[in-house]
């Protein structure tokens, strides 16, 4: 009989309770239990930044956190981004312009580090934005268009905020 | 899904000496970068788990009354380089942890897991190593201190008894009240690497900034486990600051470290790297010290 353990958490705004195999990684119970399959299974041992997703305002390789530590969390995925009527957030807008998006399979742990990036209202530098991206792999684009996207975005909300 | 055996969540340092006590076997997990790595490896295959992510009272940094610098062993790497206290007292900490992994790993793996693992390369360990610092270790039996240097015993290996956990991390006023320090992390790419050779070097210079009152390095992967080097400290205590002081304490350090041949690096580079690394950290303690060369 496998072990199990309640886990009660915020998932994308909504409160949550789910029994869980202690054995699960945070990837597992998001994608098997929840069905954000935004969250991907790409290394599995926290190098590739596939799965990544925001916990309580900061990033993790949900692959390698344990579906248990969830508890208590609140915890964001790409799917957390969609408008009411399917929209596209701006990010996610500046990702197809910039053609930052190849085969997609890296897109959404790139573009939920870029939340937290743009989320901070601070403004980096370009070496700065490489060094807060360098948690992810893309075998496709070779990183320049994915930097440009980021750029543009957070160039774009600091002169809409600084507009106000 | 990972290939644990049973997982035993603490709450809080009593719960977990217990649990340790409760199942001998049982492997501790912080932040789970290391332990979660080797399980998907296999190498932990079917094993049990003590998690302690769930004691928030081992997160944080603070100042004891006598000056010390307390860091708490569950302190996030992402966390210790945003402190303050660790910005004003000890930068050179934060920003060797900012050179570990990638930023997800920063925000998951922590300070205690980097040492308490015995490896080598960890890029907290040589500025550990090379500013004094004390690892207080918690048990039934109570609290005992140990200077980091006593704690690593060999690869792999550090001083914890059994049902035993780190429980802080001290830096003492007199380890870090006018030292600047320099750490380099000589590594094949900027993310997600291990270190082929790290140095951490500090200085404190005298009030004219001409002479060196002390200095101290301490290599990673320049032998099996994190080294200081004394012969390299005594050769420039009390030297005037100019580049042949520098180039005695490059000389004098490379000479007494036992570096080896790897398949990431030959024991030759890492001799070369340790001179060179050696240089640039003293020359950059003393700039950050405002001596000039």
């Amino acid at each position: 009989m496998a072990q199990t353990k309640l886990v009660k958490c915020t998932i994308n705004g909504e409160y949550t309770e789910t029994m869980v195999d202690v054995r699960a990684s945070l990837t597992d119970m998001l994608r098997n239990d929840f069905r954000l399959t935004s969250v991907k299974k790409g290394c599995e041992v926290g190098e590739c930044g596939a799965c990544n997703v925001i916990i309580d305002g900061e990033c993790y390789n949900s692959c390698i956190y344990l579906a248990v530590w969830a508890d208590g969390k609140n915890i964001r995925t790409l799917e957390s981004l969609l408008g009411p009527n399917g929209e596209l957030s701006d990010i996610q807008q500046a990702f197809i312009d910039e053609a930052a998006v190849q085969c997609g399979f890296c897109t959404p742990g790139f573009i939920m580090t870029a939340v937290e990036i743009l989320e901070s209202g601070r403004r980096y530098t370009r070496d700065e934005l490489k060094k807060l991206l360098s948690g992810h792999l893309c075998r496709c684009t070779g990183y320049e268009n994915i930097i440009n996207a980021v750029e543009k975005t957070m160039n774009k909300r600091l002169s809409e905020r600084e507009g106000e | 899904m990972y290939d644990i055996k049973a997982l035993y969540e603490a709450n809080s340092v009593n719960e977990a000496i217990e649990l340790m006590q409760q199942h001998p076997d049982a492997k501790i997990i912080a932040g789970g970068s290391d332990v979660l790595i080797k399980l998907r490896e296999g190498k932990l295959a079917g094993c049990e788990l003590v998690s302690i992510f769930g004691i928030d009272a081992l997160r944080g940094i603070s100042m004891d009354e006598d000056g010390t610098l307390r860091i708490l062993p569950l302190t996030s790497f992402s966390h210790i380089t945003k402190d303050p206290l660790i910005n004003e007292h000890i930068k050179v900490l934060g920003e060797a942890v900012d050179m570990v992994g990638g930023p997800q790993i920063r925000n998951i793996g922590t300070i205690g897991g980097n040492i308490s693992n015995g490896v080598t390369s960890a890029d907290s360990a040589s500025t550990l190593h090379a500013w004094d610092a004390i690892v207080e270790l918690t048990s039934a039996e109570g609290v005992r201190q140990l200077p980091i240097k006593e704690y690593y015993i060999s690869a792999g290996k550090v001083a914890l008894r059994p049902a035993e956990l780190l429980t802080a991390i001290l830096i003492k006023e007199e380890s870090y009240a006018g030292y600047k320090g320099h750490y380099i992390k000589y590594a094949m790419r900027n993310a997600m690497d291990i270190a082929t050779l790290g140095c951490s070097v500090n200085v404190k210079l005298s009030d004219d900034k001409k002479t060196i009152l002390g200095a101290r390095i301490a290599y990673g992967v320049a032998g099996p486990v994190p080294m200081r080097v004394p012969a390299a400290e005594e050769a420039v205590r009390g030297k005037p600051v100019c580049g042949e002081t520098v180039d005695a304490f490059a000389g004098a350090a490379m000479q007494n470290i036992n570096p080896r041949d790897s398949w990431r690096a030959s024991r030759d580079f890492r001799l070369h790297l340790a001179h060179e690394l050696a240089k640039r950290a003293l020359t950059e303690s003393i700039r950050l010290s405002g001596g000039e060369i």
